[in-house]
């Protein structure tokens, strides 16, 4: 076989994988919008999707508002996080050279979750749907900047493993904060727990106007270095001997991801398991490349998360169940399940 | 000096009784006797029933510290508050209550020694409070969240008991149970009047199978949680599509103290401005505090309860 082949069955496969991912979303979308706890005619959802929203004979007002108000933008949430996250955890795996980094790797989880506490505990009482997002923004692209600039500065290092330690300890110093807030502030605890458990049960098109703006400036940057991110995986001299930037390159990827962690988390609270399980899934599918693996992680993770929250909302109905319990607990075995196909394939 | 002795001596001997009445031998006299001599003063030792078992109390206790915001509300209620001399930093009624800042939630024992209590009351134990205390000699009671209605009476009975109010606490709790009867037998709603009851702006409601719950199922009226079933611990997140769908006829706000709810807010949320409860303005605003404790105010909560669901029914009419 020579080269050309193989690289040849490598693009078909990319393309394969794409089309597949576009399809699943296809899906994914579909399923999201048709099922749901209320029951509203499959027909009739679809003649409303068709017709952009126009209520079809036989669909009451009611259910109109569901779709338009509450489903829809739930999956369009579920999307932007889904998609965010797994591009986030697969871009941060290849600048920092390390399989288990994910998107809250570098202090985003502790620091949304202090903002989320402050805004809870100290900010007015009535407009909580807006001031924790918000923080929560603001406090995730803090806690990142502090352990970037401390694992640059105080640490000396420009390996990774100095940033990483930075944010280590980012992480343990913010939540500490976090808890001694609540502590003070006990009867805020249950109100930032459910945050913290994720909250697309309260979604509505305030959270997509929140979050689409950084989703698409971060994804889009994140899309167009995708080529220079094979290039640094394989480690900073090489990728020096290249003519590379590292270390600036490194940087507008981690503000990149950090962006799009931070609306993320804004707007969904913490969601595990999606950063780390889609990027490897997609690279057991299509090889390590990243021109392949950012996109398609971007495409099967907004796919993943828009199911797994049809999950939340239908398994036990009426009632929800915490959307980052479901990620775990589907994606793990899912997870194994893919490694092991793998292993038989190999 | 001899008071002091005598202190000395109790905290000696209080984990020896104490051990020697949760034996519960047979001439320990049966609890519901031991209050009924005319001079209450006389009465000590009691033995009590907290809800990790039997404790007893030698001497009427003098320097209680409060760890329940619903046991404070019970004390001051039968007239034992001038024997409370702290409680937590939860406990925000009645507005005389010694408020300090030790914690219910993540109690140190070492503070509240510092009080010399001679009786500590909590409602939960996060590790081992009751035994550290008694550990220290000090009489620990436990008085965790009602469950029903005669529970809640009887821990105030309890507390009589425990403090030399046996009477004024039998007499309170008559007083609620006649009020609560009156209430009750007044309600008349519609059938089928539904309602939607907000522990938080997540959607997390209460089912029937609550202490809260109940009050609402003994007025006859439906909630809307019932519908997720058991199995959800009596607290589901309930689904907001499914709130939509439901359209109940009230909406009972009681996180209006943790989150700020008001008609205002929820009137904002997707697709809420549709809700006849929304729009009839049969949304109703609870306070968080009366809603979430088992103490003496549940009556006045059942009473707005009641009212709230009259004039809904005016309303629809």
């Amino acid at each position: 076989m020579t080269d050309q082949d193989a690289a040849d069955r490598r693009v078909s496969a990319g393309t394969r994988a794409t089309v597949l991912g576009v399809a699943v979303l296809v899906v994914a979308v579909l399923v999201g919008v048709l099922v749901g706890p209320v029951r509203i005619g499959a027909a009739n959802v679809l003649r409303w999707l068709v017709s952009f929203g126009d209520a079809p004979q036989g669909m009451s007002e009611q259910q109109a508002l569901i779709l338009a108000d509450l489903r829809l933008p739930r999956v369009v949430v579920a999307g932007l996080v889904g998609a965010s996250l797994a591009a986030s955890g697969a871009a941060y795996q290849a600048v920092f050279r390390n399989p288990l980094a994910d998107p809250y790797l570098l202090g985003a989880a502790a620091g949304a979750g202090l903002g989320a506490t402050i805004a809870v505990a100290y900010g007015p009482s009535d407009a909580t749907e807006l001031t924790v997002p918000v923080s929560a923004f603001v406090g995730a692209l803090v806690g990142v900047g502090l352990a970037y600039g401390l694992g640059r500065s105080t640490l000396g290092g420009r390996s990774t493993a100095s940033l990483v330690l930075a944010g280590v300890a980012v992480a343990s110093f913010l939540t500490a904060v976090q808890t001694f807030l609540q502590q003070q502030r006990s009867e805020t605890l249950r109100q930032v727990y459910t945050w913290i458990l994720g909250r697309l049960g309260t979604t509505g098109w305030d959270d997509v106007r929140l979050a689409l703006p950084s989703v698409v400036l971060a994804l889009g940057t994140m899309w167009a270095v995708r080529r220079l991110l094979d290039v640094i995986e394989v480690g900073d001299v090489e990728a020096r001997s290249l003519g590379l930037h590292v270390a600036r390159l490194r940087l507008v990827v981690v503000i990149a991801a950090s962006l799009a962690t931070a609306a993320a988390v804004a707007v969904a609270g913490l969601i595990g398991f999606v950063g780390l399980i889609i990027p490897h899934t997609v690279r057991l599918m299509v090889g390590g490349s990243y021109r392949s693996v950012l996109p398609l992680s971007m495409l099967f993770g907004a796919s993943f998360l828009i199911l797994v929250d049809t999950l939340a909302r239908t398994v036990v109905a009426p009632a929800e169940i915490p959307i980052g319990v479901i990620t775990a607990f589907v994606g793990a075995p899912f997870f194994i399940a893919v490694l092991r196909r793998n292993r038989r394939a190999a | 000096m001899g008071k002091r002795l005598s202190i000395v001596v109790a905290l000696v001997l209080a984990p020896s009784l104490a051990a020697c009445g949760s034996n519960g031998g047979s001439d320990d006299p049966p609890a519901g006797n031991v209050a009924s001599p005319p001079s209450e003063r006389s009465s000590f030792p009691v033995t009590v029933e907290g809800t990790s078992g039997q404790v007893t109390i030698d001497d009427r206790p003098e320097r209680i510290v409060s760890l329940s915001p619903t046991a404070t509300e019970d004390l001051f209620a039968i007239g034992a508050g001038e024997q409370v001399i702290a409680v937590d930093d939860q406990s925000n009624f009645p507005p005389e209550a010694p408020a300090t800042e030790l914690s219910g939630f993540e109690p140190n024992v070492e503070a509240i020694a510092g009080f010399e209590p001679d009786l500590v009351v909590f409602a939960t134990d996060p590790g081992d409070l009751g035994s550290s205390l008694e550990g220290l000699g000090i009489t620990a009671l436990q008085l965790d969240a009602a469950p029903t209605l005669e529970v809640a009476y009887e821990q105030i009975e309890q507390l009589g008991l425990a403090t030399g109010h046996a009477d004024e606490a039998r007499a309170l709790v008559d007083d609620m149970r006649s009020e609560i009867e009156g209430l009750v037998n007044a309600a008349d709603p519609a059938p089928g009047t539904s309602f939607y009851y907000e522990l938080d702006d997540t959607l997390y409601s209460v089912t029937s199978e609550t202490f809260i719950g109940q009050l609402f199922e003994m007025l006859g009226l439906e909630n809307i949680a019932d519908e997720v079933g058991t199995g959800s611990g009596g607290y589901p997140q309930l689904s907001a599509e499914y709130i939509l769908a439901s359209d109940p006829d009230l909406i009972f706000l009681a996180d209006t103290k943790c989150c700020g709810q008001s008609l205002e807010t929820v009137s904002r949320r997707p697709g809420w401005h549709e809700l006849s409860a929304v729009t009839g303005g049969d949304v109703v605003p609870l306070n968080d505090d009366v809603a979430s404790r088992w103490g003496p105010r549940i009556v006045d909560l059942l009473g707005r309860i009641a009212k709230a669901a009259d004039s809904a029914e005016a309303n629809a009419a």
